[in-house]
């Protein structure tokens, strides 16, 4: 059946079983490649986006339940003050590596400031053992957010 | 010494080749946007720089970058002696071709080993001053000025006596007929302006704001996309499927056997999972399919006893074992690892009658292109790579069997298709590190000191059907790497039995290759012999390393920063480990507290490295701490267990990987030197083990031998 869905501002209009996740009509249907696969069961992170502001796991979220609802994923967080602040550290710490699960730890470490402007490190810790990375970038992570906080 | 210590230099180098069309260029990362082809009239000095008569210069990448940061270095390299800033530049993947972009130590299109800045740091160099002085050249013919009356800066000749300036772009006509140097002299290190300096990495912008393009990412014009069920059973094959409950699925297009898989294919990748959840597929479990880990790990067992080739023999060990007893003796058994890169597999193709693209991330473009040839029937020459940036590496995309398997698929399916692994079929079909088994023998004389050392090596032979240039006389050179120990002990005996995975299990390279086969038994038993002469475990090293400078560098480094004369409390403890592998030599040094519930905790991880000339010290300090976390994660967690004749763990839930709270602060501090550059993308990987159960020996007297560690299990003995 088709789905209205509102992302990153935009409307779309896409004809999937209201079943399919969220993840995958992002990326092949509409095209929105920056949200990555990396487990489909939630485990990963990697699929990270906001739905009404708040950090979803695409890859489990049927796209039935997006309709309605504000999608951002990383294509457009820039546009908020927490993920440009976010990006903006990103950059200044050099945090990534691979890069692959980069997107997926920058939406949740965005959806993480959004609601807690300065974390402690056990919040971040709390917040961004979700994201799984495998170069190894959690140090420059830690020490991104803790920018990002304080230029805010 | 290891084997990429030994390979041979001799590659025919192929600096200047002036006006060859590049084709097949694969996607620009950096600021344009959009895939480049070389215009008529752009000037290629040589396969690795391409600059237009406007716009960016364009510099083709050797090597993948799969996060170890080689894009960033390579451009520094080339613009130090081409002289231009980083932010004229555009980098390019290199098109599949390995007559142009072998990796001069592997002579292949190889990314791996942590050699390729050990290969190319002199080619890239030489490649930026032969362009630079043609460009030069040219100038100075128009000016009708002596060439060494001109210099180059950032992209422009300049001729100071006149005041004259020529951007690069506006020369390339003039330079296109310049005769090639034969003699390219290079700067000293005194001067290098961009060698040495923490660059910031130049895939970074794109891997912030989510326009980088992995593998994954390729959407050719008509994409279909395909999941897939490989079958489980380690050499068993499809016995049946219907088709009928995936195509009942919307979006589903077609189900395609090959012989050990099932694809469903579909107009999204969501689709094509849930079809293929759908159906019920019979697998004929072939001759392994009773197989578990236990009968495994007995074959290895066995194998310890087994027919050994000898590898190394330095003075007489069996007659010093017979003067010195009594011989100490260690078993060290690691388990099976996957590679669990966050990008899962696949590949993207689109297979022609008369052609085929490929779009993939890969390790070995040379090699993948070779298998779409194989399978397809295509000449090679009608096969495209589109190579990418990968998501991971760790050694997992040195192989191509994914490659393989998608373009069996793809050559029952019209139009393109990508082919996307599920992490289930990720960590269940890997090129696993295979069961690795280290025997150490040791005698020591009247001072502690051990005189005899033999070590025998039991694991898969990878290189004799990866590389087997990497081979000699039977024996595996890659899994012996490093085996003899750098210590110095007067009699040494190495020895490799060859024990194989049962066949359909494929096993493969492992980030720190040989070094983190054999650094975790080495350590572990100097550390043993150390603490059996009652001598503490860093003057034990240091003792035996007087012929190492470099190693010793390290040592004393890191020993000074883990504040190693400190005494600790009770239950606390700091283990050494060091490893000399990929030019460059590492000491680390572990600290961990186990609490009374019998808990580990790890408190820090401190690293000294000496890897020769840095190019970008950033990089080394980023790839040191991923190398420490990667080694983490496989010694807390790394294993994997075989029921039925197949992989049981299956995704992040049962096979776990290190997360962000479990990190360790971690330390890395540079040893300053002007030797030639060592590779440092695997070499935070080796130690980390061994310091760790070196340092839990301290803490708990427990001496552990096997991995993963069982992190809940240390009450005090």
């Amino acid at each position: 059946m088709s789905h209205n869905l509102l992302i990153n501002g935009s409307d779309y209009a896409v004809d999937v079983d209201d079943d399919i996740p969220l993840l995958w009509v992002l990326r092949d249907t509409i095209g929105l490649t920056g949200t990555k696969f990396g487990c489909g069961i939630a485990m990963c992170g990697a699929c990270t986006v906001h739905v009404d502001g708040v950090p979803m796991r695409s890859c489990v979220m049927p796209v039935g339940d997006a309709v309605g609802k504000r999608v951002t994923t990383i294509e457009a967080v820039g546009d908020t003050a927490e993920g440009a602040r976010i990006q903006k550290a990103w950059l200044d710490i050099d945090v990534v590596q691979c890069g692959y699960c980069q997107s997926g730890q920058i939406m949740s470490a965005t959806a993480l400031l959004a609601a807690n402007p300065s974390p402690t490190d056990d919040d971040i810790d709390a917040v961004m053992a979700g994201n799984i990375c495998r170069c190894g970038t959690y140090p420059r992570i830690r020490a991104a957010i803790k920018l990002a906080a304080k230029a805010g | 010494m290891s084997i990429h210590d030994k390979v041979n230099v001799s590659v025919s180098r192929r600096h200047f080749l002036i006006g060859a069309s590049l084709t097949g260029a694969g996607l620009i990362i950096g600021l344009q946007p959009s895939p480049s082809s070389a215009a008529a009239g752009d000037l290629e000095p040589n396969p690795f720089i391409r600059i237009p008569a406007d716009g960016k210069i364009t510099l083709i990448m050797p090597s993948v970058e799969m996060g170890q940061g080689i894009y960033t270095s390579v451009a520094m390299l080339l613009a130090e002696e081409l002289e231009v800033t980083l932010d004229q530049v555009v980098l390019e993947h290199a098109p599949a071709d390995p007559t142009r972009y072998a990796n001069p130590l592997l002579g292949d299109q190889i990314t791996g080993g942590s050699l390729a800045i050990r290969a190319v740091y002199e080619q890239m160099r030489k490649a930026g001053a032969s362009a630079r002085m043609v460009l030069v050249n040219a100038a100075a013919r128009g000016w009708g000025v002596a060439p060494d009356t001109c210099t180059a800066e950032a992209g422009q000749v300049v001729h100071a006596a006149s005041g004259r300036r020529a951007a690069y772009g506006s020369l390339i006509q003039a330079a296109a007929s310049e005769t090639v140097p034969q003699e390219v002299p290079l700067k000293p290190a005194s001067s290098f302006k961009v060698i040495g300096q923490s660059i910031r990495r130049l895939d970074s912008p794109e891997k912030v704001n989510g326009t980088a393009k992995f593998g994954i990412d390729a959407r050719p014009e008509g994409v279909s996309y395909a999941a897939i069920a490989i079958c489980p059973h380690f050499d068993g094959k499809l016995r049946s499927v219907a088709d009928k409950p995936a195509m009942a699925v919307k979006g589903v297009k077609q189900v395609v056997r090959i012989e050990d898989a099932v694809a469903v294919v579909a107009d999204n990748t969501g689709a094509a999972r849930k079809g293929l959840a759908a159906l019920a597929i019979e697998w004929d479990p072939g001759p392994s399919g009773d197989l578990s880990l236990a009968e495994l790990e007995k074959r290895a067992e066995d194998a310890i006893g087994g027919k050994a080739l000898p590898h190394i023999n330095e003075g007489d060990v069996t007659k010093a074992e017979a003067e010195n007893g009594p011989v100490h003796e260690f078993v060290y058994r690691m388990p099976i690892l996957t590679h669990s890169a966050m990008e899962p597999m696949n590949c993207t193709l689109h297979v022609r009658n008369d052609s085929c693209d490929v779009w993939v991330g890969t390790q070995v473009a040379g090699r993948a292109r070779q298998a779409v040839a194989d399978v397809t029937g295509l000449p090679l020459e009608k096969v495209v790579v589109h190579n990418h940036l990968l998501g991971g590496g760790f050694g997992r995309r040195l192989d191509v069997d994914g490659v393989i398997l998608a373009a069996k698929i793809a050559k029952q399916v019209d139009g393109p298709v990508k082919v996307t692994w599920s992490r289930e079929e990720d960590i269940r079909h890997d090129c696993y590190r295979y069961l690795n088994y280290s025997k150490i023998t040791a005698t020591l004389g009247p001072d502690g000191m051990p005189v005899s050392w033999r070590h025998r090596v039991i694991g898969p032979a990878v290189m004799a059907r990866w590389l087997p240039a990497f081979t000699r006389d039977g024996i595996d050179l890659d899994i012996m790497g490093g085996a003899e120990s750098s210590y110095a002990i007067p009699n040494k005996y190495t020895e490799f039995v060859r024990h194989e995975a049962p066949g359909g299990m494929l096993t493969g390279n492992w980030r720190g290759v040989g070094a983190t086969r054999n650094i975790f038994p080495i350590e572990g038993g100097i550390d043993e012999l150390a603490h059996a002469a009652k001598v503490d475990p860093l003057e034990y090293r240091r003792r035996l390393l007087q012929h190492k400078p470099r190693l010793l560098g390290a040592l004393d480094l890191a020993a000074e920063k883990a504040g190693w004369s400190n005494a600790l409390p009770q239950g606390k403890g700091r283990g050494i480990a060091l490893s000399e592998d990929f030019g460059s030599f590492a000491a680390m040094i572990s600290e961990v507290s186990v609490g009374e519930d019998g808990k580990l905790k790890i408190d820090r991880i401190v690293c000294a490295v000496d890897c020769g000339q840095v190019v970008n010290p950033d990089t080394v300090d980023a790839q040191i701490v991923s190398g420490i976390v990667y080694g983490l994660s496989a010694a807390l967690y790394g294993r994997i267990t075989v029921q039925n004749g197949a992989v049981v763990e299956s995704n992040f839930d049962d096979s776990p990987v290190l997360r962000i709270h479990e990190t360790p602060k971690v330390e890395v501090y540079i040893v300053p030197s002007s030797e030639a550059p060592g590779g440092i993308g695997e070499v935070g990987t080796p130690g980390v083990a061994p310091s760790l159960f070196n340092a839990i020996f301290v803490a708990t007297g427990k001496r552990l031998r096997s991995l993963p560690i069982d992190q809940n299990d240390f009450r005090r003995v």
